[in-house]
């Protein structure tokens, strides 16, 4: 006969109750863990799908998710005249947050460059890669825009014409494709005034500069788009992204690149390396302790709420001693109940997390490596709590069972 | 008569607390009870039935004195000859004055748990179990749990339950103060049949003087002491 069982199937309102209870709990650590993998994966995720062999970035920087990083644009035609590489293409990354029918629209566009790349790569869900230069884009469906969906962005109305899953940026927010050059459009875009306050300005400056002094013919030019002035607008693309020939040597054109002076040159598996200790490593730890402390907890409540089962069951336990029941008997009846409890609530844990955890605003990832790892913890943190009541439930002395 | 006895105690006593507030409620007891033998402990509240009876059942040890039981030694003084809880589950079967059940079983598994501890199968602690109660006019209450159960009730699941598993000393405090005569008759009986079917020694704390004539040997107890009454002398 289990007593274990029996002593459930009696009490049975209030081991439902208080598994849900630890279920919730542990639901909440499963999803630290969740949240954590989410992260690195979104990360990993998107260089993974820019597949780019080689990231050339602004020297000395960590690349363009980790913090500002500007080169050239010509930098793109210099890598392309490397021994061993395929092709070369302009990356821009900005984040920008603009009001859309009343909501607000929080995206990470990238700019793909035309026509070497209409983001056929793409993972899409719906719709089509760009067919034109201008105006077109493809959005992660996490931003809620339909197919056909118009976008003011900058001076010009963009329409969605891709939709993207599971696109987003290491911050999480989605992305957004367009092509490079809409992408500096939307940038760079300042509102008329400032650009007509900016050039007269320029003119100003102009009017006492030496140089012009001289050649009073040149500050015509300064008078029209910033664009057409390359020799003293700023760099403006964030990197450059290197597909290396089939058969040719990643690290040596990595070395060849990797000697100019102006750049620095990550591998994507560095690119990945540096995305996932730079910006998610706080993230990581902090989730970390967090889910330490959780343990911690679970662990705390669990042990009470044993010893107070166990302490509701003294009697009987004294009465199991009196007519001779050996301690692995009364041993067995709290480790048992103590792991039922840690096994019902983390199903409960499991089952509501699937249901729940889609719903949150960045993936969480269970990944078997963690959902194992918390089995294990919540089978520790189970027999550990239950030695208090184990502790007391061994110094019944048999006959308490004849008082009171 | 080289047949050990199934119970014999020597100069028990047992005293509860100390100093201002110590109490002697057992002086000097030295008792026999033979195999087959049935006895019953009369004696006013407080004389010392209770502790006697937790003493000779290896729950509450003695502060002095020694326990006998089957001939072997099993208590020396408060200290413990051999493994008690074991023994108990094996020879011993106790019936107390209030109904001791486990309130998380039924009936029926209160009996059945006491014989699966000492190695029953499964299948057999049903049956037997079964029958006690059957014997007990219980059985159609085998399904309830403890507390659906009346008093009387309750006690004759506690008297089928201290009788599963053969035991050689049966120990029963008042067990039919909730019964009504017949009932109480029976249980008696019941002890009888234990007494001379298996050899047991049974002795039972008693208040219910219609029944005296069931035992083989009577003994009152008084502020600790314990004297033997004559059979014809039993009070009446
Ligand atoms: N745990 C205890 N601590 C202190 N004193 C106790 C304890 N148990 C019993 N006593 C005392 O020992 C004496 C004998 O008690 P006991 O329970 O053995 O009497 P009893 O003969 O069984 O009485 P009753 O017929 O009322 O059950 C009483 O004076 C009682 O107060
Ligand atoms: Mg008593």
């Amino acid at each position: 006969m289990n007593l274990a069982a029996k002593d459930v199937r009696h009490n049975l309102g209030r081991f439902a109750l208080t598994a849900i209870g630890i279920g919730m709990l542990l639901m909440i650590v499963m999803g630290m863990a969740g949240i954590y993998r989410g992260l690195i994966e979104d990360a990993t995720l998107l260089v993974d799908r820019i597949g780019a062999d080689l990231w050339i970035v602004q020297r000395d920087t960590r690349g363009p998710f980790a913090e500002q990083s500007r080169v050239p644009d010509s930098l793109a035609y210099r890598a392309a005249a490397v021994p061993g590489v395929a092709s070369a293409r302009e990356f821009v990354l900005h984040t920008i947050q603009r009001q859309h029918d009343g909501q607000r629209l929080r995206m990470t566009v990238m700019g793909l460059s035309w026509p070497a790349d209409k983001g056929e790569w793409l993972p899409l869900l719906a719709g089509r890669p760009l067919r034109q230069n201008h105006f077109e884009m493809i959005v992660d469906q996490s931003l809620g825009l339909q197919l056909g969906a118009q976008l003011r962005l900058g001076k010009e109305i963009y329409e969605v014409v891709g939709l993207t899953n599971g696109m987003v940026s290491s911050s999480g927010d989605a992305m957004a494709f367009v092509t490079a050059a809409d992408s500096q459009a939307i940038q760079f875009d300042k509102a008329g005034e400032a650009i007509r306050l900016e050039r007269s300005g320029r003119e100003r400056r102009a009017a006492s500069h030496e140089t012009i002094l001289r050649q009073p013919g040149l500050s015509e030019q300064f008078s029209g788009s910033m664009a057409n002035l390359p020799a003293v607008a700023p760099p403006d693309i964030s990197a450059v992204l290197v597909r290396i020939a089939p058969g040719a040597d990643v690290q040596r054109v990595a070395q060849i690149i990797g000697g100019w002076e102006d750049v620095t040159v990550h591998t994507r598996q560095q690119q990945k390396d540096l995305l996932v200790q730079g910006m998610v490593d706080k993230a990581r730890r902090q989730l970390g302790m967090f889910r330490a402390l959780l343990t911690i907890i679970a662990a705390i409540i669990m042990a009470l709420i044993l010893y107070t089962l166990t302490l509701d069951k003294i009697h009987a336990i004294a009465l199991l001693k009196l007519i001779g029941a050996p301690n692995r008997v009364i041993l067995g009846l709290i480790l048992q109940q103590a792991l039922f409890l840690g096994a019902l609530g983390y199903a409960i844990a499991y089952v509501v997390g699937q249901k729940v955890f889609p719903h949150f605003p960045r993936r969480v990832v269970l990944t078997d490596g963690d959902l194992v790892q918390l089995a294990v913890i919540v089978v520790l943190i189970s027999v550990m709590a239950s030695l208090l009541g184990i502790w007391r439930a061994m110094r019944v002395q048999p006959n308490e069972a004849l008082m009171g | 008569m080289n047949e050990p006895a199934a119970i014999e105690t020597r100069e028990l006593t047992k005293i509860y607390g100390s100093g201002n507030t110590e109490v002697v409620a057992m002086h000097n007891v030295s008792l026999t009870v033979r195999r087959g033998e049935v006895v019953a402990l009369l004696g006013p509240s407080g004389a010392g039935k209770s502790t006697f009876l937790t003493a000779a059942g290896l729950i509450n040890p003695p502060s002095s004195g020694q326990v006998f039981i089957g001939g072997q030694q099993v208590m020396d003084g408060p200290a413990a000859a051999t493994d008690l809880r074991a023994f108990r589950r094996r020879h011993i079967g106790f019936v107390f004055q209030k109904a001791n059940l486990i309130p998380f079983l039924s009936a029926h598994e209160n009996v059945i748990v006491a014989m699966e501890l000492n190695g029953a199968s499964p299948r057999a602690a049903r049956a037997r179990a079964l029958e006690l109660m059957r014997e007990l006019e219980i059985d159609n209450r085998a399904r309830y749990r403890p507390a659906m159960l009346s008093g009387g009730q309750q006690q004759r699941v506690a008297v089928a339950r201290a009788l599963a598993n053969h035991p050689s000393l049966v120990l029963a405090d008042e067990p039919t103060a909730a019964l009504d005569s017949r009932r109480g008759r029976q249980v008696m009986e019941l002890f009888r049949g234990v007494a001379q079917e298996h050899g047991a020694g049974v002795i039972v704390v008693t208040h219910d003087h219609r029944s005296l004539d069931v035992f083989d040997t009577i003994y009152e107890m008084e502020d600790g002491a314990v004297t033997r009454l004559p059979a014809d002398h039993a009070p009446r």
